[in-house]
This record gives structure tokens, sequence and C-alpha cells, in this order.
């Protein structure tokens, strides 16, 4: 098991490095002189001529690309072009907010649509199921910065119950969660609804019932611990996919998270800020999709069986 | 039972022939019938599904309307602006009002829908053919080219799509057909997966062994004998992500990286919506529910797919 995560976290550094190459060459091809970008269009040539040897721009893409992954590896990504602080210090101060966002936006998602999902499956070709299935099919055709403006037209400007943008307390996170919230609630309600269907038809469930078992122990005792175990890893990988799509939500609520800054860094073309916005989501998505393995290993107890079983083995064979 | 009767009636119907005999038999036939048949048996299975053909006729409206949008109304009146009309709300005369600039909002949507649906549907015809390639090689050549591809693809995964998308069309400058390479380009890894998964499923099976032994080339394998036959989850993907790709181009058009107004394109719309939510929120409600209702028909569509190429996965 420790073998199967230094293996897993080892792999993620060439990966990371593969990342940064994409982006870095992605940055690379955008219009624009970095100097003259950031001088501005009435600077002289001799001062942008200047910048462009200060920033290492006169040298070969691949030499500044190298150069840059060795500064990134030891912690140093660099200053923003355009606001001259550590780019490092700008992502860590931005990177709770949204992380705050996910989490509520995916804690709404979880409540709403796993009972749901249980309940169209517990449910099946009921009204209920009729109902829940329609329902997450509108959500997931619904896009969520179109919503983030509905909610703030019925919300903020006509019943005035809720902040329409910034983060100062409580209240400025559940219009942003709701919005960002409505497809994840879609995937979750379903896949937890075909996962559910599968675990009822089951042999063990039919024997459960055919001992007698109460619907309800079958249901929530035997057929669900088993049926939640893949939307622990769907829930999971929802998770990284918002924390790649709050630039919307963010710029509609003006919430001055992490994807409003990759936003505005991409619009101003400040590589050091977009390479360290991309390290960080990246190495966050990688590290999320990690633990999400190792808790799996540790709940499902197959799996751990699997891993305890190979150990024996190994030893035996030693 | 029915399936059972169907399938009993096609065995009647293949003629199967005396080894001496063979040939004497066109052996274009046999597939052709047997084709036709399983396009029928997938067509009655989708219009069994109620919802399913909803989706189907909201999309076909839809679908309609942008290629004809031009017999309806004049590409010149959605650009139309006249401020003495401005921000108008429901009308006779304009049935979902003006917008800012005095440009008639349901004119503009019926044109956005050719934009949008243009995007959508171009991103994933183009995702799914170039993932395609590289999806079917790796499932079918399998060893290092497998490898390679693969890894390849998980690393693209691992970046965040928006990000990804937000970059390439920075990179390669706002216009319709950057927005769809870019949108192109950041599915392409989910396609090639997909399609991979698809192929790794038929690869095995004694017909393309048999291809293989008759000396049949690799590409003529992958396009005559293994992409048909793992063509039905390659059709409910592509049928399922138009939708999404429409949600997404809608995006980047929202933040002002995508088509550019005056064009109108239902993102675009939006955007140019958004700074008078609170004193004109129907400049956003309608371009809004358009992109709903073509996301939503879709997913129906898909659904109802889904469950008629392969009723196993039906619940």
């Amino acid at each position: 098991m420790i073998k199967y995560v230094i293996k897993r976290i080892l792999i993620i550094i060439p990966m990371l490095v593969v990342v940064m190459f994409i982006i870095y060459s992605i940055m690379e091809m955008t219009p624009g002189e970095p100097a003259r970008l950031i001088l501005g269009t009435n600077a002289s040539q001799e001062a942008v001529d200047q910048l462009t040897i200060e920033l290492g721009y006169d040298r070969p893409f691949l030499v500044r690309y190298a150069d840059y992954v060795v500064n990134a590896f030891t912690g140093d990504f660099g200053e923003s072009w355009q606001t001259g602080r550590s780019v490092f210090q700008e992502v860590l101060i931005r990177f709770p907010t949204t992380i705050k966002l996910a989490v509520f936006a995916m804690a709404l998602a979880v409540l709403i649509g796993i009972p749901l999902g249980i309940l169209s499956a517990v449910k099946q070709y009921s009204v209920f199921d009729g109902v829940g299935t329609t329902f997450a099919m509108v959500m997931a055709s619904v896009p969520s910065f179109w919503l983030a403006m509905m909610l703030i037209i019925l919300f903020s400007v006509k019943l005035r119950l809720l902040p329409s943008f910034g983060t100062g307390s409580f209240a400025h996170y559940i219009l942003p969660a709701v919005s960002m919230s409505c497809a994840e609630i879609a995937v979750l309600l379903r896949f937890t609804r075909t996962t559910m269907v599968e675990e009822i038809r089951q042999d063990y469930v039919r024997t459960a019932r055919a001992k007698g078992q109460k619907e309800n122990k079958v249901v929530f005792g035997h057929a669900l611990p088993n049926a939640l175990l893949p939307v622990i890893t769907v829930t999971g990988t929802e998770f990284c996919g918002m924390l790649g799509g709050v630039v919307t939500i963010e710029t509609v609520f003006s919430i001055n998270g992490v994807g409003m800054l990759i936003y505005n860094s991409i619009l101003q073309k400040d590589v050091p800020m977009v390479m360290g916005c991309a390290i960080f989501l990246t190495a966050s998505v990688m590290l999320m999709m990690l633990v999400i393995d190792i808790v799996y290993a540790f709940i499902d107890p197959r799996i751990k069986a699997r891993y305890t079983r190979a150990a024996k083995g190994g030893k035996a064979s030693e | 039972m029915s399936n059972n009767r169907e399938e009993n009636k096609m065995q009647k119907e293949v003629h199967i022939p005396e080894m001496e005999s063979l040939d004497e038999i066109n052996l274009d036939e046999i597939p052709k019938m047997t084709r036709g048949s399983q396009l029928k048996a997938v067509w009655k299975r989708f219009c069994r599904n109620r919802l399913a053909v909803v989706g189907l006729v909201i999309f076909s409206i839809i679908l309609l309307t942008a290629i004809f949008a031009g017999v309806f109304v004049p590409y010149e009146k959605a650009l139309e602006q006249n401020i003495a009309i401005r921000n108008q709300t429901s009308s006779a005369e304009h049935w979902l009002g003006t917008d800012n600039y005095g440009r008639d909002i349901f004119f503009r949507i019926i044109h956005g829908a050719r934009y949008s649906l243009l995007t959508g549907m171009g991103a994933v015809a183009v995702g799914i053919i170039c993932g395609g390639i590289l999806g079917a090689l790796a499932g079918f050549r399998g060893g290092l080219l497998d490898t390679i591809i693969m890894r390849c693809t998980d690393t693209l995964l691992c970046i965040p799509f928006m990000l990804l998308v937000l970059a390439l069309v920075a990179a390669l400058g706002t216009s319709l057909t950057n927005v769809l390479i870019a949108l192109m380009l950041a599915m392409l890894p989910t396609y090639a997966r997909v399609i991979r998964s698809a192929v790794l499923t038929v690869v095995d099976a004694d017909y393309i062994e048999a291809s293989r032994s008759c000396g049949a080339k690799i590409w003529r394998i992958i396009f005559k004998h293994v992409i048909p036959n793992a063509v039905g989850p390659i059709i409910v993907q592509a049928t399922m992500t138009v939708g999404t790709m429409i949600i997404w181009a809608a995006g980047i058009s929202f933040l002002g990286m995508g088509i550019q107004p005056p064009t109108p394109e239902w993102g675009a719309m939006l955007s140019e919506g958004k700074n008078f939510i609170t004193t004109t929120p129907h400049l956003v409600l309608y371009p809004g529910l358009a992109i709903a209702i073509t996301a939503f028909s879709l997913n129906l569509m898909g659904d109802g797919l889904r469950d008629a190429l392969d009723p196993r996965l039906k619940d």
C-alpha cells in the first residue's frame, strides 16, 4: 500500500512537468511582446528591449522553460508581471476562497443529489423516480453562470435577501454555491441512482429479503454502503472539475478567488501568474485523485484485502 | 419476448450457405440486411422512450430554425440598431423585447442558434474524428503506443478544462473557429479515452482476427470493422457532449473571450446583458433559456440513444 502511494506521488512530478510545458507553450503562442504589454504602448523601444532582457525573453524558449521548472521545484514561482508581487503569495491568498466555494457547492450537491438518487432507485419507475431523473436532466442543462444571474435577480434584486457579490460572510457564498452545485447535483443524482439500482438487484439483497429482513434495513444497511463506494470516486472527480470551472462563477459574483485571478492573468498575458495558478490547480487535482484512491482502498474491504493479500504474498515469496 | 421473436425472424431470413456454394453468394447482402434491421430495432427502442422523442422533436425544431434562420428573418434584422426602442419588454412587435441597442432579442436568438449549434456540433465532430483516430490506434495497437497516448490524455485531463480552453483562446485569438479548435483540443483526451475503451471491447473479436489473417491493413480494419462495431458509445458520448459544448462555448463568450458582439451568439448576448440585470433582466433571461432548452433536448436524446443502442444499460 505504501509502495503504491509513493509510486503515485512520484508520478505526479513528471505529469506536472508536462502540464507546465503545455501551459508554457500555449502562453508563448499568445500574441504580444511581454515587455510591451507590461510597459504599455507609449514606452520607448529601449525600455522595452531592456525589460525583455530582464525578463529573460531574449533567451530561447526551452532554456526559459527549463529555468522555470527548476525554480518552480525550489518553490520560486516568480513574480507577477502586472503587480510585481510573489505569485506564490498571491495564489495562496486566493486559494482558500476558491476551496471554500467549491466545498460549499459540493456539500450542497452531496446533500441533495445523493438522497434524491437513493429515493429514485428505491422507488424505481414511480413518480419520485420520474421527477428525480427529470430534475437531474434539467439541472445538467442549465448553464451555471446563467443560473447565477437568475438567482441574483431573484434573491438580491427583487427579494433583497442575499448579497450579490463579494465574500464577506457565509451569506455571500450561498448564491455562488447554489449556482455551482446544479450540474453536480445532476451528476450525483444520476450516478447514485444507477449504482443503487444495480446493488438492489444483487443476490445478497435478495437473500436478506428472503430471510425476512425489514426493507429499511435491506436498503440502508446492506445495499447503500456498497452503492455509495463508487459515488465517493465520482464526488472527488466532480470536485476536481469544479475547481477548474470556478472562473465564470467567480466572475459573475466578483469573488476574488483563483478563477478570477486566472482569467485576469490570461487577459493580461501575465505568464508567471497563469503558470502559478495552473500548477496549483493541477497539483490540487492530482493530489485529490490520490486521496480518493487511498480513501477508497481503506473503505472498501475488497480492495484493502487485495493489498493485504499482495503484501503477505510478497513477504511469503521473499 | 419480442426481442427473441425478432432474433428468430432474423435468423430465418439469413440464408446459411453450403460450403460448396460460397462463391455464388453476394457477401455484401448479408451485412446490409443485418445493419438495416439493427437500425430499425434501435429506432423502435428509441421511439418507445417518450422523453427521448420529445428531445428529438425540440432539437429538430432548433436545428431547422438554425439552418433556415435567414429565411425566417434576414440577418441584418438581428443587427439592426434603434436606440429609440432600446430595452423594451415583450410586445406584439418585439416578441422577446429589445436589447440595449434596440435590437430585437427574438431575431438575435434565432440567428444565434446558428453559431451556438455550429460551435457545439463542430467541436464534437472534429474532436471525435481526431480523438477517434488516437483512441482507435491506442486500443487497436496496444503496447507502447497505447501507453504513450493514454499517459498524454491522463496529463491533459489533469489540467482544469476552463483554464486550458481560456489559455488556448487567448493564444489563438477570439473567433468562432478558434473557440471551436480550443474546445476540440480540450475535449480530445476524453474522446480518445471513450473511443479506446469502445475499441477494446471489439478488438479481440473473431471477425477482427479473420480480417487480420486475410491481410487487411490496420486503417481498413479500424474504419471498416472496429469503429462501426464500437459506434454505440461514441454516438451517445457525442450527443451528450454537444449540449455541454454549447454551454462551454457560451461560457467562453460570456467571459468576453469567444465570439464577439454584435454577432448574435447566445453567450455573447448574455455577456452584453449581464451589466443590465438589475434594470432589464430579460436581456439575459431569453438567451440563457435558449441554451438550457437546447442542452436539455440534447440530453434527453442522448439518454434515449444510450438506452436504444445498448438495452442492457437501461435500468
